[in-house]
């Protein structure tokens, strides 16, 4: 198969990008899209040219590294597919492939279609965890968890963090990631103690990293390689308006006199 | 307090504002609506129009424990008060959000599930404003195609509507008002946490339903009059006060 790609390259954040075109043949349908790519790379070293960056890890759909809008859609046309996941039979030969980065004013372009994806990380730092005391490992089984309140964190806990959800946000908007890392642990009995105080932290820095808001379009489900639902978004948004609006009521302190 | 500032500055408790502020708007216009259709009432008595008294109780309603047009004047106020939140949280949201992609894709992004109605409700919102300033004008002030008839809502409205101007701006109005409502009055759950999965479809097809119906009974009036349905007025306006002094 071949195709002609068209493809964002640009050294370094503070040069000026643009799109270029590359011819690239020799491909065959069973090859992923990054497999392409590095077809495409291997060949402009061959020019002599700079191989495209792109950044990819475990190639399995599990690591959430792989970030390219295909076409103008986030991970390509599949559903619940990343890009290391998309075949080129899924495209006709001879198409035309327009690969972008990711864009959204959080997610810094370091190079070409690598974006700097840390204001994920420091969300994460902010509340995305729960506080246990060391010591010995507790029995696993000691609190019991009815098996859909399980399978549900579990939908959330699929999320890898890719940032399919904010490139496919016409708002640039990281609720859908942010909704599920707040939900996979507030569902559970263990995230219970900071349930409240973890939403509001998390939102908070969610939105010091310059991320949009959220228009319910559901833009981002539809993207999600983990097909995680908006429904979660729904759960956030409940959460966040009882630990601001309901909680933590201050009670301490004595009732003065007028 | 500062808890409220937390939340009036995140974006989800915008947004939440937005929701309430909404939900707040569409009952209005429930009630609105079920005035409206009193123009389709039977006269109460010869040249005596429901609608007209209708008009009147509005003033009136909460007399003698308060003087005429309190209780009118505090529902325009909580009304336009809901309508200011709801019109500055959303221009604070969408300046945010423009921000957060400030280098656009090349490529055409896909719309995969944003539905017309949802990617249009910054346009569709913007012209409601323009709607509400120029309806007002028009009914409430009686600035704008002026109508002679003073107080009679009635022959307001069979004047007005003969015009197939009139008639034409308030059907695309009103098609503008049902879009905006076909996202919105679902949207309004889902940012207040009330969707769930269980009832997501129930609220989808209850703001299909809402946008509809909204739209088909709001423009029945207008339609009415037109088609020439509705008879013409009489000098109506000391007939309807004999008519209350009877009562
Ligand atoms: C007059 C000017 C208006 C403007 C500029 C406007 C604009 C908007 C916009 C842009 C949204 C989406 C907000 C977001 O997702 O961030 C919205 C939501 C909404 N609007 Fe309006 N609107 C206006 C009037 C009205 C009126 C008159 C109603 C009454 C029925 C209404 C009902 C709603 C509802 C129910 C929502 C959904 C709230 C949500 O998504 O949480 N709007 N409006
Ligand atoms: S490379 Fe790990 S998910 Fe694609």
């Amino acid at each position: 198969m071949n195709f002609t790609l068209k493809i964002w390259r640009q050294r370094s954040h503070s040069e000026p990008g643009q799109m270029v075109r590359y011819d690239v043949d020799g491909v065959t349908p069973g090859m992923s899209f990054l497999e392409m790519m590095d077809l495409l790379n291997e060949q402009l070293t061959v020019g002599g040219e700079e191989p495209v960056a792109f950044d990819s890890d475990c190639r399995e759909g599990i690591c959430g590294m792989c970030s390219m809008v295909i076409n103008g859609q986030a991970h390509g046309p599949a559903r619940a597919t990343t890009t290391c996941q998309l075949y080129m039979r899924q495209f006709e030969d001879g198409e035309e492939i327009s690969v972008e980065p990711w864009r959204a004013a959080a997610f810094p372009l370091l190079r070409d279609l690598v974006v700097d994806r840390s204001a994920f990380d420091r969300i994460m730092q902010a509340g995305g965890y729960i506080s246990v005391h060391s010591g010995p490992k507790p029995e696993p089984n000691s609190i019991p968890i009815e098996n859909a309140l399980a399978e549900e964190a579990l939908d959330a806990a699929c999320c890898i963090g890719c940032g399919a959800c904010v490139a496919a946000c016409p708002n640039g908007a990281a609720m859908l990631y942010t909704a599920a890392k707040v939900s996979h642990l507030g569902i559970l009995p263990q995230g219970q103690p900071e349930r409240y105080t973890r939403v509001t932290r998390m939102v908070a820095q969610m939105e010091h990293e310059g991320f949009g808001s959220c228009r319910n379009y559901a833009e981002c489900e539809a993207a999600c390689p983990k097909e995680i639902s908006i429904k979660f978004i729904g759960r956030m948004n409940r959460d966040y308006l009882t630990a601001t609006l309901r909680r933590p009521i201050k009670r301490d302190g004595p009732m003065d006199s007028q | 307090m500062q808890r409220v500032g937390t939340f009036y500055r995140s974006v989800i408790g915008k947004k939440a504002i937005v929701a309430a502020t909404g939900a707040i708007l569409l009952a209005f216009l429930v009630f609105h609506l079920i005035g409206n259709l009193k123009a389709f009432l039977p006269d109460p008595a010869p040249g005596v129009y429901d609608i007209d008294l209708y008009s009147k109780f509005l003033r009136t309603v909460g007399e003698p424990l308060f003087p005429r047009t309190t209780v009118l004047w505090t529902i325009r106020c909580v009304l336009l008060v809901a309508l200011g939140l709801h019109i500055a949280c959303v221009v604070q949201l969408a300046k945010q959000n423009r921000d957060a992609r400030p280098v656009a894709y090349i490529h055409k992004p896909a719309r995969r599930e944003a539905t017309p109605s949802a990617r249009w409700m910054l346009y569709t919102g913007s012209f409601l404003i323009l709607f509400i300033v120029l309806h007002l004008l028009q009914f409430t002030t009686g600035t704008l195609g002026s109508t002679g008839f003073g107080e009679s809502v009635y022959a307001n409205l069979y004047l007005a509507f003969h015009k197939l101007y009139f008639v034409g701006f308030y059907a695309v109005a009103m098609l503008i008002l049902a879009l905006h409502l076909f996202h919105g009055a679902w949207s309004l759950f889902q940012s207040l946490g009330l969707d769930n999965p269980d009832r997501n479809l129930g609220l989808r097809r209850f703001a299909m339903a809402v946008s509809i119906g909204i739209f088909l009974a709001f423009a029945s009036v207008p339609a009415a009059f037109y088609s020439g349905l509705m008879q013409a007025p009489k000098p109506a306006a000391q007939l309807t006060q004999q008519f209350e002094q009877q009562r």
